[in-house]
């Protein structure tokens, strides 16, 4: 009942004096906008990069072998790999940049030699057909698993499974086409092509495996730790020395990149944070002008009966009143430039329900923090002296 | 029942103390209406802040309804101020955002009342002011002795045991004073105990008993009871006031 009254109380205090409690508003509204917006563009950055990181797959292991002249790794040993503590697919792989020819036409790409389980540890999806597998490897088969720019580059269509295409001379089948993954990364799979490991090694003539790639067999933090270590007590047995080859996860590389994004995200809140401070500087510097022009009415007050509690309460509504509705209402406006104007600037941006709630209750913290000071100043002053005040 | 009993009040200025009131004694019995004169200086607004426990005497005992009011925390006597002693003001002090019907309600207010029963009261204070019409009105909407009344019926509203008036037609014409002394007398003539305080000889002479205040020693000046004679109202009185504006 008494806090309705107070609230009321308030509430007229700030109609009354609607241009000054707007602009004492705004300065909490901009900072309630700058704290949701720049944590959105923090979180959206974010989930960008993890979600790209993802897409790679986040348990796969990549293996490096940065001394090849010491010590050769070989397919069978490589293969043999698989299914061992922890360890999903493994794949070597090596590559080449060549002239692909259908026709008259040609196309400069990369070609990529695998074995079957790449697609698996690399998280690949085929739109149609299969991609390369252990009989292809053995048999040194002439197929291959191409993107759909290679297709619409040599045959401008996509329906290309049993097409033929030359490679450095020799004919390879077309047996699958990888869904379409548009220009977001660099290295797009759209313009890859897969042949078979066995046969790349001849076609690029080089048997030198540099780099394998494995996946665990989940992406849960033990069964990646568990591979790894599969995978390094491989190498480390092979080649004696932890300096001649690197393990690297892709969840460390998440890691990384999420501890990287966080930091930025703390510093984008942290400089909007700041302010919100200083909004509410703007709150207590209006209520102390607001006490002080209503030392008289606070005398009044205090004359008739109104308890210290009182007389601190109204002010402190009053403070927390202007910092609530400035929040909620820079809420708002958060929500329409996160939802609205982002699309348009094409800025990704996420904006969660506990940075939402997280900014509101900080406005109305520093409402409180920041009217503390002048209500008590209200508070305190004796009756007398305030009804002598002119 | 009020009891001064040798209350002193000092203040320091430039620094030589200045003695307020000076082992001031009065004793105002219920239902009775004092008037304290006094040019300014003499210490009557001292006083006036004493008994309405607005301010703490250095020496001296305060008995309210037999509690000693001068050892009261100043969260206590709030308290009194809001249940017992009713303001009524020369400059009316209403809050000017506030409407008349708002106004009478503060008090009540801080007395946590239910709105139903201060619904009542605050009619019942206005209606009683004359004002029942008026309730919507903000101060500046209203004349300075409509702006007193409802400074009266805010006074009124917490059935206080003492009404304590500070120069209360200071700021009225001849006409709006003579209205607002009627009404003082008619709430004395319903068992009000009222304190008058004023520097007008005139309108003194409306109470019971008439006090004089001069360099903070208080003295009687007229003991009469007769209290026929001063429920007459002095019309001839008040055309003499000098407004103390």
């Amino acid at each position: 009942m008494k806090i309705l009254q107070c609230l009321k109380m308030a509430m007229n205090a700030i109609l009354a004096n609607k241009m000054r409690s707007f602009l004492t508003m705004l300065g909490i509204i901009i900072g309630v906008l700058s704290v949701t917006v720049l944590v959105a563009i923090g979180q959206g950055t974010t989930a960008n990069v993890t979600s790209r990181i993802s897409s790679l797959g986040t348990n796969m292991i990549t293996v490096r072998n940065t001394n090849p002249r010491v010590m050769q790794l070989t397919l069978n040993e490589i293969g043999a790999l698989r299914g061992k503590s922890g360890v999903g697919e493994v794949s070597p792989v090596i590559s080449s940049s060549l002239t692909l020819k259908a026709g008259i036409n040609t196309y400069d790409t990369t070609v990529y030699g695998v074995t079957e389980g790449y697609d698996t540890i690399r998280n690949y999806a085929l739109s149609t057909g299969r991609f390369i597998t252990a009989s292809d490897v053995e048999n040194r088969s002439s197929v291959c698993v191409v993107g759909v720019e290679v297709a619409d580059e040599l045959f401008a269509q996509r329906d290309v499974i049993g097409e033929t295409i030359r490679i450095d001379g020799r004919a390879y089948t077309i047996v699958g086409l990888f869904t379409e993954m548009g220009d977001s990364e660099g290295a797009s799979l759209d313009s890859m092509v897969f042949i078979p490991f066995t046969i790349a090694q001849r076609t690029f003539r080089n048997t030198t495996i540099s780099t394998f790639y494995a996946s665990a067999v989940s992406s849960e933090d033990a069964d990646v730790s568990l591979a790894e270590a599969t995978l390094n007590d491989f190498m480390l047995a092979k080649t004696g020395d932890a300096d001649y080859f690197r393990v690297t996860s892709q969840s460390q590389l998440l890691e990384t990149m999420s501890s990287i994004t966080n930091t930025l995200s703390l510093l984008l809140a942290g400089i909007a944070g700041i302010s919100l401070l200083v909004g509410g500087i703007g709150i207590m510097n209006i209520m102390l002008v607001s006490v002080s022009e209503r030392t008289r009415e606070i005398g009044i007050r205090k004359a008739i009966g109104a308890q210290k509690l009182d007389i601190m309460l109204q002010f402190m509504i009053e403070a927390v009143s202007i910092s609530l509705v400035g929040g909620l209402i820079g809420l708002g406006l958060g929500f329409f430039v996160v939802n609205v104007v982002s699309p348009l600037i094409n800025v990704t941006m996420m904006m969660s329900s506990s940075v939402a709630l997280l900014s509101v209750v900080f406005s109305v913290l520093v409402g409180v923090l920041f009217g503390c000071y002048p209500a008590n100043v209200a508070a305190s002053l004796l009756p007398i002296e305030a009804l002598r005040y002119e | 029942m009020i009891e001064l009993k040798q209350i002193v009040k000092r203040y320091k200025m430039g620094g030589e103390v200045i003695h307020a009131l000076d082992r001031v004694d009065l004793t105002i019995a219920d239902h009775e209406f004092v008037a304290i004169i006094g040019p300014s200086g003499s210490g009557k607004s001292t006083l006036m802040n004493i008994v309405g426990c607005l301010d703490y005497p250095d020496e001296g005992e305060y008995l309210l309804d037999g509690e000693d009011v001068s050892e009261f925390s100043p969260r206590q006597l709030a308290v009194i101020r809001n249940k017992k002693i009713g303001f009524i003001f020369q400059q009316f002090n209403l809050l000017g955002k506030l409407s008349a019907y708002e106004n009478v309600e503060l008090p009540l207010i801080y007395q946590n009342l239910p709105s139903q029963e201060r619904k009542q009261r605050v009619t019942e204070a206005l209606e009683r002011v004359g004002l029942g019409d008026r309730m919507k009105h903000r101060p500046n909407q209203l004349s300075g002795g409509q702006q007193q009344r409802v400074a009266i019926a805010r006074a009124l509203s917490t059935h206080p045991q003492l009404l304590l008036a500070d120069e209360p037609t200071g700021n009225l014409d001849s006409k709006s004073g003579r209205d607002i002394l009627q009404i003082l007398h008619e709430l004395h003539d319903q068992g009000n105990t009222i304190l008058l305080i004023t520097h007008d000889n005139a309108i003194s002479l409306e109470a019971q008993r008439r006090m004089s205040i001069r360099d903070g020693r208080i003295s009687l000046v007229n003991g009469s009871h007769d209290v026929t004679k001063a429920h007459e109202p002095r019309p001839e009185g008040l055309d003499r006031e000098e407004s103390a504006s």
